[in-house]
């Protein structure tokens, strides 16, 4: 198996005739923290959609834990799944269960554990991201930041070593935002879990990122790729600059 | 705003006046669009001097004149603010031509809904296949939880609908045997159209309306916000998962829908037949002397297909929702639709079956 947790080859969509991008090629460490910048409707969703192996790119490969996530046996295909984990930008909670019951719903299906030890696991995964008190709410009943909270602990549940994160701090307050950059830390730390996140949050970049690629819908593609500090430093592409330099024009 | 129409040599000049606003264009628009489109073999000029107050929809009007004239425009009278916004829109990219209507449409969109059909009976077939080995991901709680919906919960209906098209049948029918002293016949004619053909149908009208439209709604709003994909990427098989417990919760529900839809249907029979002055003893002994068990089984078989059919459009149509909450409508309509039509043909094709067995 290669040492790298993803690998995206000459990947592209197209929707009928509109082209979303093409020939996007990167790989992600085993370990690091890698980050899809971009601005709305450029296809970062997309782009996620098609590593995660829910829906088969027009052209190109994706490879997750060494496996081809489009060819192979649905054996090897389930088990590559289940050592990642995902979270979708809208949080994705199952909407006929509370919290717990969305976050024990892996561990009742891939483990052996008791319901006790099920319900203790995912309590701790769900304090984990500050939501200890809401374990008995329905998605229904919460905002949209719990629910990604929520959808986070629910990715985690299986500790899988890969995490794949669709804006998880958007309409984040900033306290909540850089609680969950820690919790991401950490657990690359501690775990040596591997993070792909789409964000737009810069301070949360600049925070967890140790390498990103920014897509841009016009360019239907990657326009810049590397270490975030970098890139704001050296940028010459006015689109990565005025990204990286928003808040010094706000200011 | 008013509109006049100027021969200026051999151009034509719209001379617009007053406010060229969201206000003032509604009541000229056409009048402008035909009036460029006229001029279409001539130099085309509009005259703007005589303009009050514009804003962007006056710009709109002026682009669909120029768009309708389709040659060499000049605008004249214009302030250089309105020759920017009109340049702004048509930079704007042009609608694309309105998707094709077709009267027959109905027709195209049912027989391309047929190969998605064929493969979902496909995965599902492959899924009872798989059912052993993933036993875990086929959650009984659930399926018990859609049989009471379905089921538990639907027999009032049952028995309303039941009880009154026994009652209805039997005194339409009643009327014309009578006249060839038949009355007691009616007992024999009702009972057998219940047990083989209405008990089963309207069990499966029932479900398609209360369940099929549920499970479509339920599962076309999960596909709609991402549970689905959550679902896939968590490996657990939406087909497994959600679809086989409530096609299982179907074959529970139907032969007791049935079966009650049966017996009210009978009562509200014996009520009419009992009022007309024929002795309960006599319509008991017409039903079970004519009713033979091999009528009700056949029913009853019917009835689980009709079931399975009926919620397996149901779960596909939730399944291919598109976007949108008004796709999620669309689920719940096309499961109805699909669930009731499906039925009534498989019905026939029962008959004719059931027929050349000679049953
Ligand atoms: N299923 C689909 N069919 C057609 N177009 C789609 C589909 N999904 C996404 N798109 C289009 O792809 C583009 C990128 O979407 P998305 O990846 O969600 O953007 P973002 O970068 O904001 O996450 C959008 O313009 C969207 O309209
Ligand atoms: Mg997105």
């Amino acid at each position: 198996m290669s040492a790298h947790a993803v690998e995206v080859e000459g990947v592209a969509q197209v929707f009928g005739a509109r082209t979303i991008f093409r020939d996007v090629s990167f790989e992600v460490e085993t370990g690091e923290v890698f980050v899809i910048l971009g601005g709305s409707g450029c296809g970062k969703s997309v782009l996620l959609s098609l590593i995660v192996g829910l829906r088969k790119p027009t052209a190109g490969r994706v490879r997750v834990l060494g496996q081809d996530m489009y060819a192979g046996d649905a054996g090897a295909h389930g088990a590559a799944l289940r050592r990642i984990g995902v979270m979708f930008q809208s949080g994705a909670l199952f909407g006929s269960m509370t919290l717990l019951e969305n976050v024990m719903l892996p561990l009742e299906m891939y483990t052996a554990l008791p319901r006790e030890g099920r319900e203790a696991l995912a309590r701790a995964k769900l304090a984990q991201v500050g939501l200890g008190d809401a374990a008995g709410l329905m998605p229904a009943e919460i905002s949209g930041g719990m629910a990604k909270r929520a959808a986070i602990a629910r990715a985690m549940a299986l500790d899988p070593p890969v995490l794949f994160l669709d804006e998880p701090s958007a309409g984040l307050d900033p306290t909540t935002s850089a609680g969950l950059d820690a919790l991401i830390l950490e657990l690359r730390r501690t775990q040596g879990t591997t993070f792909v996140v789409v964000t737009h949050e810069l301070a949360s970049i600049l925070a967890i990122a140790d390498r990103c690629i920014m897509l841009d819908r016009a360019a239907q593609g990657v326009i810049a790729r590397g270490d975030p500090r970098r890139l704001r430093e050296e940028s010459a592409d006015p689109t990565v600059h005025a990204f990286f330099h928003r808040e010094a024009l706000a200011a | 705003m008013g509109l006049t129409v100027e021969r200026r040599g051999a151009a034509r000049a719209l001379v617009l006046s007053g406010r060229l606003d969201a206000t003032g264009v509604g009541g000229l628009w056409s009048d402008v669009v035909r009036a460029a489109a006229a001029a279409r073999r001539r130099a085309l000029i509009l005259d703007l001097s005589g303009v009050s107050s514009w804003d962007a929809a006056g710009a709109a009007l002026l682009l669909a004149a120029e768009r309708a004239h389709g040659g060499s425009v000049a605008l004249e009278g214009a302030s250089a603010d309105v020759a920017e916004a009109l340049a702004r829109l048509r930079q704007a990219p042009r609608p694309p031509p309105a998707p094709h209507r077709d009267a027959l449409g109905w027709l195209y969109r049912g027989l391309a809904a047929i190969p998605g059909g064929i493969a979902f009976v496909g995965e599902a077939a492959v899924a009872v296949l798989r059912l052993p080995r993933r036993a875990r991901l086929f959650r009984v709680a659930d399926m018990l939880r859609h049989a009471d919906e379905a089921g538990v919960r639907g027999l009032p209906l049952a028995v309303l609908l039941g009880f009154l098209i026994g009652l209805i049948l039997a005194f339409q029918s009643l009327v014309p045997m009578r006249r060839f002293g038949a009355d007691i016949y009616v007992a024999n004619l009702v009972a057998i159209g219940l047990v083989r053909e209405l008990g089963p149908l309207l069990a499966a009208v029932i479900l398609a309306g209360r369940t099929g439209s549920a499970f479509a709604a339920e599962i076309g709003t999960m596909k709609v916000n991402q549970e689905i994909d959550a679902l896939v990427t968590l490996d657990l098989d939406p087909m497994t998962f959600l679809v086989l417990p409530r096609m299982a919760a179907s074959l529970l529900v139907m032969p007791a829908l049935t079966v009650v839809l049966e017996l009210a249907g009978l009562a509200g029979m014996a009520v009419v037949l009992m009022s007309s002055g024929i002795p309960l003893a006599a319509i008991s002994h017409q039903v079970t002397a004519w009713v033979a068990p091999a009528d009700a089984i056949g029913g009853l078989a019917k009835a689980m297909v009709f079931g399975l059919v009926v919620v397996g459009i149901g779960c596909a149509s939730g399944l291919s929702t598109g976007v949108g909450p008004r796709a999620v409508g669309q689920s719940a309509t096309a499961a109805v639709v699909g669930g009731i039509v499906a039925t009534i043909l498989l019905d026939g094709l029962f008959a004719v079956i059931f027929f050349r067995l000679g049953w």
